[in-house]
């Protein structure tokens, strides 16, 4: 690595590495996490269902994790395998081209959401065809695929459930896997009555009774449909397939019926062979909805005459993917196999739920993905929306250190935001100011003589309720105490002076009782 | 055994009773315990808080402090996580490879309290005598990063005259995280307030945790709501005997 002032924080502006673009997609909010986050918070309704969704779901991947007696050595392998295929992707990549034309099937190079946009929308109008059917499909959320095909007087419905909810609901995702997780079954049974066409009115909010009315909703579109629009959660570079894995069989429904088939998928979700799916079919669904295994996994190379789409496309989606390969720790967010166990166990997430975080990665995964397909700029107070638990690290099927990024991006965005000002703002003015007194002991003890004065603050009573800002965002819900008459250092001094000049071995203090602070 | 104290800047500076409590328990079970006074901040709120050139000074006066002693000790999980996982790296993102791995050999023989009584010093039982009725709460950086698993409870366990009581959802965390706590000051009061649902749950007179940050957001809510519930650190509970309770001090 090459040390430049600042550290390896910097990254030099390079065509080849750009950043997803503004102005499309959705990867960026209208406001930072904690004011988006203030207002979640208040809303009980969907507290109450994220909290009981996230529970459900974090005791059911318990259990099957628990099952798997080398979870451990599968993760690792895991994260291996993705390690070693983004140190050669370029060749991959080639390698999956190749594998797909050879196959019968067309490769698309799309640099970022506008070119993958124009592409797919050519690819439709080319069909003729006004009306697309859609498998549930993270890259096509994150470029804003159904608003470019609505602009180009194309119909694009969601056939996921999840998804088919949030599309009705005229609403946005709020978690990777589960989509309309921030919605009971009394407010989905309201969607469907309002929204769905020809539904039966006295359509009750039972899971059965909603899922059949959404297969009636959707199974005359999947008949007619001739154009698929799918993801992909893996592609495998050795034979071309491409490999998509659900639950509800509506994926299945739109890979195999349409005449054409057209998937959207970021570069970064390769892997080298078929014995590679291996691994990821075992860690993929224990890790996303706690299952040991799912119920659909298709899987499609090229064209099949006679059998399944004749016209079959391969968009390869950048986005600011290459940008986040140039960082080496913050790389390891292109492992990511979508389970969204992070998200179910993080307890940031479970009390703000998704839309908070602005982009279609919501959660700790979104929280370091995010700002490097965009920049960290455009979403600098994601990295900072964490506590830095953990919990994240430990359930990453893929291994992926979520706190270790976390605290690498708040470094490059504090390093990108001094390189771009001359001025120092009040947070960089005090962490100096804090930096500076701690280097040196004396100061640091002047320091804390000084804070004896917040005895003041606290009137006697031992605690401080109320403190100026920035500190007034502690005092607003919680208590401070007030500082001690004595530091520790004052009564080390004060009782075991004569220890830091004899070398006896053992030394009872007699004058070290507690303390009160009253 | 020598045993070099690193009290921490918040025990130092707002918990003095950790630090006192820690020097009263190792000197009880017969150890010498060193303070050098050249100590001040492990600089892990500067590093979390993406301030890593700031916290360079910190890392080296750390190691520079500590490179003498054979074992060191500190009453937090975060701060000895911070040690252990970031000083050698903020020092290697600088370019300071030689102060990177005197890092980490430091980092090796720096141990939080509960690792230090149970795989250094070898006991659980530490003789101590705390009458009350207390829960615990793991705190996140010594359960994930240090993996301290069920030390504090093992030491707490053997405590003469306790009542303890399991905490509901204890390893989730209780929102402080540093800056988070003011960055993200609604987001962390929310997670305050599950944490002190299932600590109020438990009728216990103390909650306890091995880190006075985790205890500063606890204690903070509970002084606040005026739940009567006092905070304590274990080195607290562990302090006191039969002849010579430890006092725990109000907030209020």
């Amino acid at each position: 690595m090459v040390m430049i002032e600042g550290g390896p924080f910097r990254h030099d502006a390079d065509p080849n590495t750009a950043t997803a673009p503004r102005g499309v997609g959705h990867l960026r909010g209208d406001v930072a996490f904690p004011t988006a986050a203030r207002a979640a918070l208040t809303d009980s309704q969907l507290r109450r269902n994220i909290g009981k969704a996230t529970g459900t779901i974090r005791a059911k991947r318990a259990d099957v994790v628990a099952e798997v007696a080398d979870w451990e050595q599968l993760r690792e392998a895991g994260r291996a395998c993705k390690a070693a295929t983004m140190a050669r992707l370029p060749e991959l990549l080639v390698q999956l081209e190749e594998r797909v034309v050879a196959a019968g099937g067309t490769v698309h190079w799309a640099r970022d959401a506008v070119e993958a946009n124009a592409i797919v929308v050519d690819l439709v109008r080319a069909t003729g065809s006004d009306e697309v059917v859609k498998v549930k499909s993270m890259a096509t959320q994150e470029i804003g695929l159904n608003e470019a095909l609505a602009e180009a007087g194309i119909a694009a419905l969601e056939t996921d459930l999840a998804e088919l909810i949030v599309q009705l609901g005229d609403d946005t995702p709020s978690h990777i896997l589960v989509p309309a997780i921030h919605r009971n079954r009394a407010e989905i049974r309201e969607i469907f009555l309002r929204e769905m066409p020809g539904v039966d009115p006295e359509l009750t909010d039972e899971p059965r009774r909603l899922a059949m009315a959404a297969r009636t909703h959707l199974r005359r579109r999947f008949l007619s449909a001739r154009v698929g629009v799918s993801g992909a959660n893996f592609a495998v570079a050795e034979t071309g397939t491409l490999s998509v894995v659900e639950s509800e069989g509506n994926g299945r429904m739109c890979l195999t019926l349409p005449d054409t088939l057209i998937t959207v998928m970021g570069i970064e979700k390769i892997v080298p062979t078929w014995r590679d799916l291996e691994v990821f079919l075992q860690l993929l669904p224990r890790s996303s909805t706690g299952e040991r295994m799912n119920p659909y996994t298709s899987m499609w190379t090229g064209v099949h005459p006679g059998d399944g789409p004749q016209d079959v496309h391969l968009v390869l989606l950048d986005n600011g993917r290459t940008a986040t390969l140039a960082d080496e720790v913050g790389r390891q967010a292109l492992a990511c196999i979508r389970c969204s166990a992070c998200l179910n166990v993080c307890p940031v997430y479970e009390r703000t739920g998704g839309h908070a975080y602005g982009s279609v990665y919501p959660g700790p995964i979104g929280a370091i993905l995010s700002p490097q397909l965009t920049g960290i700029a455009d979403n600098a107070s994601l990295p900072f929306a964490s506590s830095l638990c953990g919990a994240c690290y430990d359930v990453c099927p893929v291994k992926i250190n979520i706190p270790e990024v976390l605290v690498h991006l708040r470094a490059r965005h504090v390093e990108e935001r001094r390189a771009s000002r001359t001025v120092p703002n009040a947070e960089e003015l005090s962490m100096a100011a804090v930096g500076w007194v701690m280097a040196e002991p004396r100061r640091y003890a002047a320091a804390q003589r000084a804070a004896r004065a917040g005895r003041m603050l606290a009137g006697g009573r031992g605690r401080i309720r109320s403190l100026p800002p920035p500190l007034s965002a502690w005092t607003a819900s919680r208590d401070l105490p007030a500082p001690p008459t004595e530091t520790f250092r004052d009564w080390w001094a004060r009782t075991h002076a004569d220890d830091d000049r004899s070398d006896h071995t053992s030394r009872a203090s007699s004058s070290d009782s507690g303390r009160h602070t009253s | 055994m020598q045993i070099a104290l690193f009290v921490t800047c918040l025990a130092d500076t707002i918990f003095p009773d950790v630090g006192m409590a820690t020097v009263r328990l190792l000197e009880r079970l017969g150890h010498r315990v060193v303070f050098p006074t050249a100590q001040t901040c492990c600089g892990q709120m500067h590093v979390n808080t993406g301030y890593q050139r700031e916290a360079i000074p910190l890392v080296r006066r750390y190691v520079d402090g500590f490179e003498p002693f054979d074992v060191i000790v500190a009453p937090s999980g975060s701060c000895i996580g911070s040690i252990r996982h970031q000083h050698a790296m903020v020092a290697r993102n600088f370019g300071d490879d030689a102060l990177a791995a005197r890092a980490e050999r430091v980092a090796e023989r720096s141990y939080e309290l509960s690792e230090l009584l149970v795989d250094v010093l070898g006991v659980t039982d530490v003789g101590a005598h705390f009458p009350h009725r207390v829960t615990y709460h793991p705190t996140c950086h010594s359960l994930r990063m240090l993996r301290v698993g069920d030390r504090p409870l093992q030491l707490l366990r053997a405590v003469a005259g306790i009542d303890f009581v399991e905490l509901a959802d204890a390893d989730e965390c209780c929102g402080f995280g540093g800056t988070f706590a003011l960055k993200n000051a609604d987001v962390s009061t929310a997670m305050l307030a599950d944490k002190m649902r299932n600590v109020l749950s438990t009728d216990a007179e103390y909650a306890a945790a091995s880190d006075a940050s985790c205890l500063m957001q606890i204690g903070g809510g509970l002084s606040r709501l005026r739940t009567g519930v006092r905070t304590v650190h274990l080195a607290q509970v562990l302090a006191g005997t039969v002849d010579r309770p430890w006092e725990v001090a109000s907030w209020s």
